[in-house]
């Protein structure tokens, strides 16, 4: 439209009913959840970074894992894995129950997805504590424990926000129908740690 | 987090600093209105521009005699390695991002705020901590292996110091990604209704592609550090071949945030130039679309040619092509930007003041680095200048006669928006000169250095590049000189200055369709969107009329359409 002049019709605004009528800028939900957004993608970016590392190091190096180190036991990172994926469906229902005004349900569904959170991450801290393998131990070694020690960081900042929509789902009328911010906030959070984890499973462990 | 309806002085209330205190006292608090912030953005980091160019004077003076006589050789490491860090993670990208993005978003596309401003405080606050973390660096022994800070060479010397580099490189970048996500959200959000993505100013197009760059490339960068700070602390071998690792890797991280870098710092002055031009010009822009578009090719073509810079790190021949065609590519929509300036330029009845004469600079100077880059872009020619001076001037014409020009056109440009106050012409016309000789005399010389094989980063050097480096030295304390005009100039126009009415240069975009300096939350009636933003000549504006924006909207509504 570069030199011509506006419709007069479409810019005769009504800004300023229209800033009254939706609060002040702080409360435009889509904003929010449109920064959450852009959020996630800056974080997909380090993984995918981390990710392009690790494959790298494990194309150029010959013994990727040394002589004489047996592969990584599979069952108790599998079942790990099945829970937090299980997790995400738990927490959607969630989401689902404060859409129907369901406040009861919102904690329900939180509740249980903290739980098995907080089982996954002390599922992981056991694993770290009996491999065979130490930080430094070679190369793939290093890569597997900053990955995943990584990732375990972001599923306990995640555990966080969700404990804290718990802590403040106290008060009955915190969240709603209408304002649950906080609630899908913390859900695409988890679900994006979610499906990290099902990329870093696969590369760490299956490939 | 009931909506109620709020009344627009509560709503002003609620971006009060609210300590009641005198008009400055607002700079030093925890402000959330993007007009404090970007001012907040502006003078923090000119201050580190500073002390950056102190850091550079004291190199150029080690260098203006081959033996190295002035400071040791470790301190020499350190200066020219925070000089760098502080000019691109301290300056020119906060300033360009930070500082006009924040003031100049918002009011553009008649927004009362940027998206989040808490987070846009926050983001802010994390620039003097970063900042001061780096410099204290220098009382444990700053980081000497480049701003690169390639290993192995960062792991072996200096820890302390390269660990202090890591954090404050960790918490600027940070800052960096928080104030993208606000940028982005904001213009994609938050245009006023009627202002289509095609009737934006061509700064928020420049800030759009410059903010995608950071979302996406910074990251990378902190994972780069996250690994070089385990083998740094821990002792692990991410980038030490001797423990299986591979420095390479590396490199390719961190470039591929730094390559993108370079537009993240030149996108937001091209935007500015775009808007500056045609302003003093009288001139609508030349090939709108155009340029907005190739701002978003320039930020695509940004992300897949970093490995350019590694053409001698052993990459392969196959990739090596791979990386020189796509960066020769990069100067096709660079070029289409040029050429709509200079056909902005042409013809038009010229206003020759300070912000105009910067912004010429700017595009002659970017040109000449540009061409450099080209030059650099080729396999065989920059295997034989990799790692000497040519490449020290290509950057400096790039970074220094890009992103500083460009910075200071904005400054002359905006300066009554901000300030309310107008800047001396006069001093502004011999900050102007000082500059464009400083800055030539001291790295168009470079190129001939480079060019006869003089390398980079070492304190002594051949006594045969003993004149030519005198020269460069004598330029660059021109340029160390030329920023006084300027520091006397801001301060006392802030102060003293004419005042400024709401359009000084009759200019059409929305900032200038309010007070100077705007009112908290921007504008106190409704703006209205009557043309797009370069409708100068049109048969609203001819060339050369200079018209106030009541007549002109008095002209627009006495007949509509």
């Amino acid at each position: 439209m570069q030199g011509s002049t506006v419709d007069s019709g479409q810019t005769a605004l009504n800004y300023q009913t229209e800033a009254i009528a939706s609060g002040h800028h702080g409360e435009h939900p889509d904003h929010r959840i449109f920064g959450v957004i852009m959020f996630l993608v800056a974080e997909s970016m380090i993984f995918l970074g981390l990710f392009a590392a690790y494959l790298t190091f494990k194309l150029n190096t010959p013994d990727w894992r040394p002589e004489g180190e047996s592969e990584l036991e599979l069952l108790l990172p599998g079942i790990n894995t099945l829970i937090l994926i299980a997790s995400s469906f738990v927490l959607h229902q969630g989401d689902s129950a404060i859409k129907k005004n369901n406040q009861a349900g919102l904690r329900i569904w939180f509740g249980a997805t903290a739980l098995m959170g907080a089982v996954f991450l002390c599922g992981q801290i056991y694993e770290y504590f009996h491999l065979p393998f130490g930080l430094k131990s070679n190369l793939f070694a290093s890569t597997f424990y900053v990955l995943t020690g990584f990732h375990g960081l972001h599923v306990l900042f995640g555990l966080l926000l969700i404990l804290g929509v718990l802590w403040r789902s106290r008060k009955s009328d915190h969240y709603n129908s209408e304002h649950h911010f906080g609630v899908e906030a913390a859900e695409l959070y988890w679900h994006f740690v979610d499906v990290v984890w099902i990329v870093l499973f696969t590369l760490l462990y299956l490939l | 987090m009931a909506q109620t309806q709020v009344p627009p002085e509560a709503a002003k209330a609620a971006h009060a600093t609210g300590n009641g205190g005198p008009e400055w006292r607002k700079y030093i608090s925890f402000s959330t209105d993007h007009k404090v912030i970007g001012i907040q953005y502006l003078v923090t980091t000119f201050l580190f521009f500073l002390v950056g160019g102190a850091l550079a004077t004291a190199v150029r003076t080690e260098l203006a005699t081959p033996q190295a006589d002035f400071v040791s050789r470790e301190l020499y490491n350190s200066l020219f390695t925070v000089h760098a860090t502080v000019m691109i993670f301290l300056w020119i990208v906060p300033a360009g991002t930070g500082g006009f993005g924040n003031y100049l978003i918002p009011l553009m596309i008649g927004a009362r705020d940027m998206a989040f401003p808490k987070l846009n405080a926050v983001a802010f606050w994390m620039i003097p901590p970063g900042g001061i973390l780096l410099l204290s660096s220098f009382f444990v022994g700053a980081p000497g292996a480049g701003w690169t800070s390639y290993p192995p060479l960062s792991t072996v010397s200096g820890q302390a110091g390269e660990m202090i580099w890591i954090l404050s490189v960790l918490i600027l970048g940070t800052s960096s990604i928080l104030g993208a996500i606000n940028f982005l959200v904001t213009i994609i959000k938050m245009r006023m209704p009627g202002m289509g993505y095609n009737q934006m100013p061509l700064f928020c197009w420049a800030m759009l592609s410059a903010s995608a760059l950071i979302l996406l490339s910074t990251p990378v960068l902190a994972g780069a550090l996250i690994l070089l700070s385990f083998d740094l602390i821990v002792g692990t071998t991410f980038f030490n071949p001797t423990g299986g690792g591979d420095p390479i890797v590396y490199q390719h991280m961190f470039w591929f945030y730094s390559h993108p870098a370079v537009y993240i710092m030149i996108l937001p002055m091209f935007g500015m130039i775009s808007e500056i031009l045609p302003v003093h010009a009288r001139k609508p822009i030349f090939g709108y679309k155009a340029i907005a578009y190739s701002s978003l090719a320039i930020s695509f073509l940004g992300l897949i040619v970093w490995a350019h810079h590694m053409f001698t790190s052993g990459t392969p021949a196959w990739l090596r092509m791979f990386f020189m065609i796509t960066t020769m590519i990069i100067a096709v929509p660079t070029g289409i930007k040029v050429f709509s300036w200079l056909a902005t330029l042409w013809g038009g009845k010229l206003r020759l003041n300070s912000a105009l004469l910067f912004g010429m600079g700017f595009v002659s100077m970017f040109v000449i680095g540009g061409l450099s880059g080209i030059m650099v872009a080729s396999v065989p020619f920059d295997i034989h200048v990799h790692d000497t001076y040519f490449v020290v001037a290509h950057l400096h014409y790039v970074l220094f006669g890009g992103s500083m020009f460009g910075i200071y056109s904005g400054l002359y440009h905006w300066f009554p928006k901000m300030t309310g106050r107008m800047l001396n012409e006069t001093w502004g016309k011999i900050h102007f000169v000082l500059t464009l000789v400083g800055f030539n005399m001291c790295f168009l010389p470079m190129h001939w250095l480079g060019l006869q094989g003089m390398p980079r980063r070492v304190a002594e050097y051949d006594p045969e590049f003993a004149t030519i480096n005198l020269v460069c030295t004598i330029g660059s304390y021109i340029l160390a000189v030329s920023t006084i005009p300027f520091i006397i100039n801001a301060v006392w126009s802030w102060i003293y200055g004419t005042k400024a009415t709401g359009n000084p240069w009759q200019a059409l975009t929305l900032e200038w369709q309010t007070a100077s300096p705007p009112p908290v939350e921007n504008f106190y009636d409704e703006p209205v969107l009557w043309s797009g933003p370069y409708d100068y000549g049109t048969d609203l504006l001819q060339p050369g009329e200079d018209k106030s924006v009541e007549e002109l909207l008095a002209e627009v509504n006495a007949n509509p359409g």
